[in-house]
């Protein structure tokens, strides 16, 4: 683990909904070109950590943390720093895939076009590139003005990750991104993250245990707002290092 | 038992007899009218000017003058209500006392009575603006902003229908899904490019909805313009904003109240009630279809 670049350094870093504690001292390293999988029972608080890692939590009100994030050497919950362009470093998949009620061109050159760039070959050359990247370009090639709410599940799904991929992120988080999805639909999922974390950090959400043994390198067990354990993944799921982790991953709870 | 049964019976007969009560209503006023009034509804009487002290001839410049009475109005108020709307569901902190305070003005502007807004109209946008713009920028004693006229009545309007401009474009922006303004914020957009690039184009349809009875709402009331705008009578069309103009509601209003020979102009009475009445429910047509396009829409 040593010989691994972090990529982002979390140090005592809690989270309060008003006067919920929902993330007591989480520390964590996550390393570089690396799956980090979180995983824990419902409402323990791996999604609101996630979601702090690109400050989706601002949007909501009555909410406030404290503790360091720091991505690249620089604490994201600096005064200083511009939301706008954290979110353009730190990109994000939700649960629930959420294409714009636009044509699949234009849902994955939404963003680029935010960042300014107009020129058609360009753009041409982003989507193609992001498609690609996304495992979806030969299925949607030849009709890039079909709405992107036609697609199937999976589909839009991966179109979502192309749409993100698209403003050349550095890390992507994932909420649960196949949770919604069937098991073929999953596995196609699946072997994206694989071939994207050449390219990307990921940080993913899971509720199922199988595919955190699958796709990560790397685990962390979340339990009422604590983070139980963090350690490759290997080690967690065939030698955990706590009773908690333990009960969790075999099913006793959960 | 059978006394379960017969209090059954008598509660579902006597809803459903309510309900045909308030049908058996809408179908003598709307038929009344559609008989009364088909026959004087001709091409002539929808061009054409009112002659022979107003017991003759059609109701063009009435129906010019509600026109342009809606444009104006829609021109100041839906802009001003759709901003206003913005702020409230994008900006501002729900729980704010200022945020408080705006919708309470709403709530409270929705219930006040049309004829206390004409007076308002004749109070502020009249004899305060209008003869404060007068004394500005004509010599002494000249009158023209200081009168009734289109501008003032349609302001007036503007202000009544802006409750409902509010309130549907409010529904219209709350509408757009919690994950669509996520997907783009995730993706670096900022809060107004995120605003205006997929909330405002996905609300796009209610908002018109909220136009189209804003207008409806304008274009059935007579009260606001009772003092500041409408004519008894014009020989020509308004060509100016500080111009006086003819208007349908109002026509009926005199017609039926003000003429010389209330019977002679009975069947013009109808025929212009009838012309109101299908442009008003014209437009609530357009809008309810609207809103159903909407939702088919958002549940994909």
């Amino acid at each position: 683990m040593n010989e691994l670049k972090t990529k982002i350094r979390v140090e005592n870093f809690n989270f309060y909904y008003d006067k919920k504690h929902a993330l007591k001292n989480i520390s964590m390293n996550v390393p570089e070109h690396r799956v980090t999988a979180l995983i824990g029972p419902s409402g323990c608080g791996k999604s609101t950590f996630l979601r702090s890692l690109n400050r989706m939590n601002d949007l909501i009100e009555h909410t406030r943390c404290d503790g360091t994030v720091v991505v690249d050497n620089v604490n994201i919950y600096d005064e200083a720093i511009d939301v706008v362009e954290l979110r353009k470093k730190v990109g994000m998949i939700f649960q629930r895939s959420n294409p714009f009620p636009k044509s699949i061109y234009d849902n994955v050159a939404y963003g680029p076009r935010i960042n300014n760039i107009k020129e058609k070959k360009q753009l041409d050359e982003i989507v193609e590139r992001s498609l690609i990247r996304a495992a979806l370009w030969d299925e949607v090639k030849d009709d890039l003005s079909k709405s992107g709410l036609a697609l199937s599940g999976g589909q839009q799904q991966r179109l979502c990750i192309a749409r993100a991929v698209a403003v050349d992120p550095e890390i992507l988080l994932m909420d649960e991104p196949a949770s919604a999805l069937d098991p073929l639909a999953t596995t196609k999922i699946e072997e994206l993250i694989h071939e994207l974390k050449e390219k990307y950090t990921i940080v993913i959400v899971t509720h199922n245990m199988q595919q955190a043994a699958r796709v990560s390198d790397f685990t962390a067990f979340f339990y009422m707002g604590e983070q139980i354990e963090f350690d490759e993944t290997k080690k967690i799921f065939t030698m955990p290092g706590k009773k908690q982790t333990e009960d969790y991953i075999t099913g006793r709870f959960g | 038992m059978i006394k379960k049964k017969i209090l059954n019976a008598s509660v579902s007969s006597a809803t459903a007899l309510s309900a045909f009560f308030i049908l058996a209503i809408v179908a003598v006023v709307m038929g009344n009218i559609i008989i009364e009034g088909s026959s004087t509804v001709t091409w002539e009487f929808l061009t054409g000017k009112p002659t022979e002290g107003m017991t003759q001839g059609g109701i063009f410049p009435a129906i010019f003058g509600t026109f342009l009475l809606v444009v104006i109005m829609s021109i100041i108020g839906v802009p001003i209500g759709t901003i206003t709307a913005i702020y409230l569901t994008e900006y501002a902190n729900q729980h704010s006392p200022f945020a408080r305070l705006i919708r309470f003005a709403v709530n409270t502007l929705a219930g006040v009575p049309a004829i206390v807004f004409g007076l308002f109209g004749l109070g502020f946008f009249i004899q305060f603006v209008g003869s404060s713009m007068d004394k500005a920028l004509l010599p002494a004693g000249e009158l023209r902003w200081g009168q009734p006229n289109i501008l003032w009545a349609s302001l007036t309007m503007a202000i009544l229908t802006l409750p409902v401009v509010i309130v549907s474009v409010e529904e219209a922006l709350k509408s757009v899904p919690r994950e669509l303004r996520e997907a783009s914020l995730a993706l670096g957009a900022t809060k107004f490019e995120t605003i205006w690039k997929i909330v405002l184009p996905n609300s796009l349809a209610g908002m018109l909805t909220g136009g189209i009875l804003a207008v409806s709402r304008g274009a059935g009331e007579v009260a606001p313009i009772l003092f500041t705008g409408a004519a008894y009578f014009l020989p020509k069309l308004p060509n100016s904003l500080s111009d006086q103009f003819m208007e349908l509601g109002y026509h009926i209003y005199i017609m039926s109240t003000q003429s010389p020979d209330v019977e002679a102009t009975r069947g013009i009475q109808y025929a212009t009630t009838l012309v109101l009445l299908v442009l008003t429910f014209a437009l609530n047509f357009s809008a309810i279809f609207l809103r159903y396009r909407v939702r088919k829409n958002m549940a994909h």
